[in-house]
């Protein structure tokens, strides 16, 4: 299952970044995101899938789950959250202010 | 002792830069600063008698104990000849240039820059030290900037000391090499104890490199052939800095520093090659190009190069005979030139010009002026007659290239050539000074091309090169009068032993002086047909120019930066990403390749599950989907399959918790997404051409092979046991939770979900100021 998941993980790496050489904003935007769902995806894999209960403690139940990947993923989930809006509402700003979201055309002046 | 002698200096420009507002207008400054280089020259005079005997004096003071870097300075014959040349001439310098700048030039900038410089001379000529010799000889080229640069307003100044500044900044770089290879060769910084553990270093081989490194930083330093050309570029400097820098002290640095280190060369093939030969080649070219100058500073500089050049091959010539004469010459030219330059500054400081085809005929306007010139010339030119030091030294010159101590190999093939190009070195020397003196003070008056009446300079200006040109004639009537006191101690400290050589006028008639007749018999029919032959000068420097070859190198230089900046730097950020991604991929991949990292092992997986299949094959076609989406709705709720799948991947691999946030977090996100999208623009399509497309998909396939790969390979070589174990024991018992993830979150790694909220707070703030600032604005432009 492992190998399966480190598959899964690198192919949305792989679409992450084809969107993020992408020239319009939104489509940057969109690729970060995959690229995050990607990295919670290969943390969770890291930490052996399916060993156990949920890390939850319960009477009887001799094994868990790796619950430390899981605090790590929770962590960054929010992380990655707090950047995607902020992300979102620059690139609304962007657009309101130079008309444009195509990121070769928002390259700045010459003498910048 | 000596620390105080060349710290004094410094004080005295800083004293300078202290009490620069309440020095008075009514007096120059000159007049003060002149007091420095007297008492100096006073100081080194009275070290002179013990020096004579042979007994160097030292000083030593901790500076960076450390490293073995001392301010060890000691004062030996070589180094007192040029301790009181700087002194002796900085104090004339500073006493003409009273009277040649005029009190609304910047004079505090000028004071404080020569005083840093003298400093700087002489705290190189005396270092005992590699590194406190290479730190004074970086001083120098840097106050020398700033002396050349001083009318900064100038766009040929600038030009000129930038110039000068790359091009002996360059040499003392390599020079720095060559010092750190010596350090690392002989494990001292000191001097003479390099120069006592030459045999080993002659056998090391780091002698070579050594050996031309070190060379090259005084070559160019000495404006040796083809480094010469940022001297003539230098004359934009105001003539006192002309005379002081560029003809007396500053280019001297470099013969220094090959005569204080020839008793560790000297004896080597490749130094005799090297120093004899380019010192040749800069004779000869130098007086060749000189005859072609129009601006009387021209001529100077051009015949600085060749004088420079000539001292370098004797120094190179490496015989006794032949280093005395080069000590002597070393004093000769000083005298000679300075009084020249400061003659050449009269000139143009009386008459508004230095061009020589403006000038002529002042001889009646200006006598005194005239007569310093001439015996300056007449020396310069070696011209047989016992009043004029040059000839006594140029005579020497010659007797050294017909003795020259070649040991063997090619060098002992070359140096029969050697008088000849001597020869014709000096055959040029004699036109030059000729042209020099006859241009400007006989011929025709030129009234009308003149911007003032020409008319003697006032007596103070005369005074400094008066001094000089009498230094000229003494030496040259009575030779022997320095012999004792200043030259054989230099000589024996250059040559290593005590050098006693009787300088005298008329030696019979010997090889010598049959070619000083021949320099004058040519010298005077070239002059004389001067203008038949000059046609030549359109062809031989023609494209040759070292001029244009820097110039065309720093030009090629700044393009192919430019180009190269500009080919990569292109301002497109998807470029940029493109370069770091592939970076990464090779970087890694290439490490692992060598490392032998890839691994494989099935040994400890979970058996594979329908559910999450499906589940991750409906994230896969979505993830790919989101690429070829063309409107945004869409794009949006594809991306939500991933981000649900995603959450339903963790409820299936055990992970409540995760789930839960992933659920929430996606809904937000794609209400956020929608949110945005009423004020984004729709979706266009992929506008880039076919190729890039097709790198695109290779890139990001590479990079999420290679993270597929990185991620089998560590999931495959687990060395250790997680620490998970610590946790669902003392989740309980410590933490007093049963939710371990919840627990580690905020009792045992509490500080990362304390960042987290901060992390969280901050988009916040930065979403509501984002927002905010445009709301203001908006209201400013309404009212």
């Amino acid at each position: 299952m492992e190998i399966l998941m480190c598959i899964l993980g690198g192919a949305l790496f792989a679409a992450g970044i084809y969107l993020l050489l992408q020239r319009q904003l939104l489509r940057i935007i969109l690729g970060t995101a995959l690229v995050s769902h990607g990295a919670h995806l290969l943390i969770l894999t890291m930490g052996k899938l399916n060993r156990g209960a949920p890390p939850v403690l319960g009477e009887g139940i001799g094994h868990y789950t790796d619950p430390l990947p899981q605090a790590l993923i929770l962590t960054s989930i929010v992380i990655s959250f707090g950047v995607t809006s902020f992300l979102l509402v620059l690139a609304y700003r962007a657009y309101q202010k130079n008309r444009t979201d195509m990121m070769d055309q928002l390259r700045g002046t010459e003498d910048e | 002792m000596f620390l105080y002698y060349i710290a004094l200096p410094f004080i005295a420009a800083f004293l300078l830069f202290l009490f620069s507002r309440s020095l008075s207008k009514t007096f120059h400054t000159g007049w003060l600063v002149a007091i420095v280089p007297f008492v100096l020259f006073i100081l080194f005079l009275t070290n002179s008698s013990e020096i004579s005997e042979g007994q160097p004096v030292a000083s030593l003071t901790n500076w960076i104990p450390s490293m073995g870097i001392q301010l060890s300075f000691y004062l030996d014959g070589l180094s007192l000849l040029f301790t009181l040349l700087i002194t002796g001439i900085g104090f004339l310098v500073v006493l003409y240039s009273v009277f040649y700048l005029s009190k609304k030039e910047n004079l505090i900038h000028f004071y404080i820059y020569l005083l840093l410089f003298m400093g700087s001379m002489l705290g190189l000529v005396m270092s005992d030290n590699l590194f406190v010799l290479y730190t004074f000889w970086e001083f120098t080229s840097i106050s020398s900037f700033l002396l050349i640069g001083f009318w900064s307003h100038r766009a040929r100044s600038v030009y000129g000391a930038l110039k000068s500044m790359m091009i002996t900044v360059f040499g003392g770089l390599c020079m720095l090499g060559g010092f750190l290879l010596l350090w690392v060769a002989t494990d001292t910084t000191s001097i003479r104890e390099i120069i006592s553990q030459k045999e080993e270093l002659m056998a090391s081989p780091l002698f070579m490199p050594i050996l031309l490194l070190v060379l090259l930083g005084a070559f160019s330093k000495s404006a040796q052939f083809p480094f010469h050309t940022w001297l003539p570029d230098a004359m934009e400097a105001p003539t006192p800095v002309s005379a002081y820098l560029h003809s007396a002290t500053m280019v001297k640095a470099g013969i220094y520093l090959v005569a204080r280190l020839s008793l560790l060369f000297s004896g080597s093939d490749l130094f005799f090659l090297c120093v004899s030969g380019f010192g040749l080649v800069t004779l000869c070219w130098g007086s060749f190009m000189a005859v072609r100058q129009t601006d009387l500073k021209g001529i100077l500089a051009f015949s600085t190069i060749s004088q420079l050049g000539m001292i370098m091959s004797m120094l190179g010539f490496g015989s006794e005979a032949a280093i005395f004469a080069a000590v002597f010459h070393i004093f000769n030219h000083a005298t000679f030139k300075g009084s020249l330059f400061m003659v050449a500054g009269i000139v143009d400081h009386e008459t508004g010009t230095r061009d020589i085809r403006k000038l002529g005929g002042l001889m009646t306007f200006m006598p005194i002026t005239a007569t310093l010139a001439f015996f300056g010339t007449f020396s310069m030119a070696g011209f047989p007659l016992p009043i004029f030091n040059g000839f006594l030294s140029k005579e020497m010159f010659f007797d050294a290239s017909l003795q020259t101590a070649s040991p063997s190999g090619l060098a002992r093939q070359t140096a029969p050539l050697f008088p000849y190009l001597a020869v014709l070195g000096s055959i040029f020397t004699f036109v030059y000074s000729m042209y020099l003196f006859f241009g400007t003070f006989r011929g025709k008056v030129q009234l009308h091309q003149l911007e003032k009446k020409p008319h003697e300079a006032p007596f103070g200006m005369l005074i400094p090169p008066f001094l000089l040109v009498c230094f000229i004639v003494v030496i040259g009537v009575l030779p022997n009068l320095i012999n004792e006191r200043l030259l054989a101690p230099a000589a024996g400290a250059i040559a290593g032993n005590s050098i006693h050589i009787h300088v005298a006028f008329w030696h019979g008639i010997k090889p010598p002086l049959i070619m000083s007749l021949i320099v004058v018999t040519a010298g005077a029919l070239l002059f004389v047909f001067k203008r038949y032959w000059e046609i030549i000068y359109r062809y031989l420097p023609g494209k040759l120019s070292a001029d244009k070859a820097y110039q065309a190198f720093l030009n090629r230089l700044l393009r192919a930066a430019k180009k190269i900046t500009g080919s990569y730097m292109t301002g497109s950020l998807s470029l940029y990403l493109a370069i770091i991604v592939l970076f990464l991929v090779c970087v890694t991949a290439g490490m692992m390749a060598v490392t032998g990292g890839f691994a494989f092992s099935t040994a400890d997986l979970s058996p594979v599950k329908w559910p999450e299949v499906i589940t991750g094959v409906s994230m896969l076609i979505a993830a790919v989907a989101t690429i070829f989406m063309k409107r945004r709705i869409a794009a949006v709720i594809v991306i939500g399959v991933v981000g649900y799948g995603l959450s339903l991947l963790f409820v299936l691999f055990r992970a409540p918790d995760l789930a839960l946030t992933q659920l929430i977090i996606e809904t937000v996100t794609v209400v956020l997404f929608l949110l945005c999208f009423s004020h984004l623009p729709v979706m266009k399509p992929n506008s880039k051409p076919l190729r890039s497309r097709v790198a695109d998909v290779l890139i990001s396939l590479a990079a999420g092979t290679l993270i597929t790969l990185v991620a089998i390979s560590s999931h495959s070589s687990k060395w250790f046991q997680p620490i998970s174990d610590y946790f669902v024991k003392t989740s309980y018992s410590l933490g007093g939770g049963k939710n371990i993830v919840n627990v580690i979150l905020v009792d045992f790694r509490g500080l990362d979900t304390m960042f987290e909220i901060t992390v969280l707070g901050l988009a916040a703030l930065g979403i509501y100021g984002m927002i905010k600032i445009r709301l203001r604005k908006k209201g400013g432009m309404e009212q």
